[in-house]
């Protein structure tokens, strides 16, 4: 018998860092054009394992390295940027998926059907 | 200051920051063609500077710094026939490279969909989570 806050698994943590990785590529696609800005983006994996041991994710932020740097110091790649975004939003859909799954068993087990 | 910025705060200024960017670019692009009487009073480029505004969590913003003038010098053309021309003869004409304003503007154009693409998945998506078992 799984704990209350147990019911969505992995999923629920995994949405909650969808969702702060999509601030953070959604900041670096908004400082495109900001002198010396520095892209970042948050090491999904290792995030998730922080988070599931009850630790911070703030060690998990790391500094894009650009493929080709620019002259005034910004790193943001406009194509790196984008694909990764697409790839979080599809991931976060699928936990999305994943989550409507495990309310739809669990609420056709509560009224038993 | 670290403040806490939600998606819509960090796309939707950097909206606001790419439509102070747009309209500087709009204005020189209006006054590409000017001339004036005299060095001083000729039309010099303008040009916004960006800067990030940090929030906490690896979130950043952007926000318009300053507006900077260009340093490129107003061409001085000889036309004594000119209404404006000086007392000897001479008129400046604005310091606005219309080929680069132009590049510039696409550029914009395409940033600004950028950050709207961003708000427009982000909204999706979290009215989606709203919707979980419905």
């Amino acid at each position: 018998m799984p704990a209350l806050d147990n019911i969505f698994g992995i999923h629920a943590t995994a949405l909650k860092l969808r969702e702060q990785r999509m601030a953070v590529l959604g900041s670096n696609i908004a400082n495109a054009s900001t002198p010396g800005y520095k892209a970042r983006d948050i090491d999904f994996s290792s995030a998730l394992k922080m988070a599931e041991n009850g630790q911070s994710t703030e060690g998990a932020m790391r500094y894009r390295v650009p493929i080709q740097a620019s002259l005034d110091g910004n790193t943001v790649e406009m194509a790196t940027e984008q694909t990764a975004f697409a790839e979080n939003a599809l991931a976060y859909r699928s936990s999305l998926s994943f989550l409507q799954g495990r309310i739809g068993t669990l609420s056709r087990a509560l009224k038993g059907e | 200051m670290a403040d806490s910025l939600s998606i819509f705060d960090i796309s939707g200024r950097a909206m606001a920051a790419q439509l102070v960017r747009l309209n500087t670019s709009a204005s020189n692009l209006a006054n590409a063609g000017t001339v004036s009487g005299s060095e001083d009073k000729a039309f010099r480029a303008m040009k916004p500077v960006f800067r990030t505004v940090m929030g906490e969590a690896g979130r950043a913003t952007v926000q318009v710094d300053r507006i900077d003038t260009s340093t490129t010098a107003p061409v001085k053309r000889h036309d004594p026939s000119h209404p404006l021309a000086d007392q000897e003869g001479n008129i400046w004409e604005a310091a606005v490279d219309s080929t680069a304003e132009m590049v510039e503007m696409l550029e914009i154009s395409r940033q600004y969909q950028n950050n709207v693409q961003v708000l427009a998945t982000a909204k999706g998506l979290i009215s989606e989570t709203l919707r979980l078992g419905q």
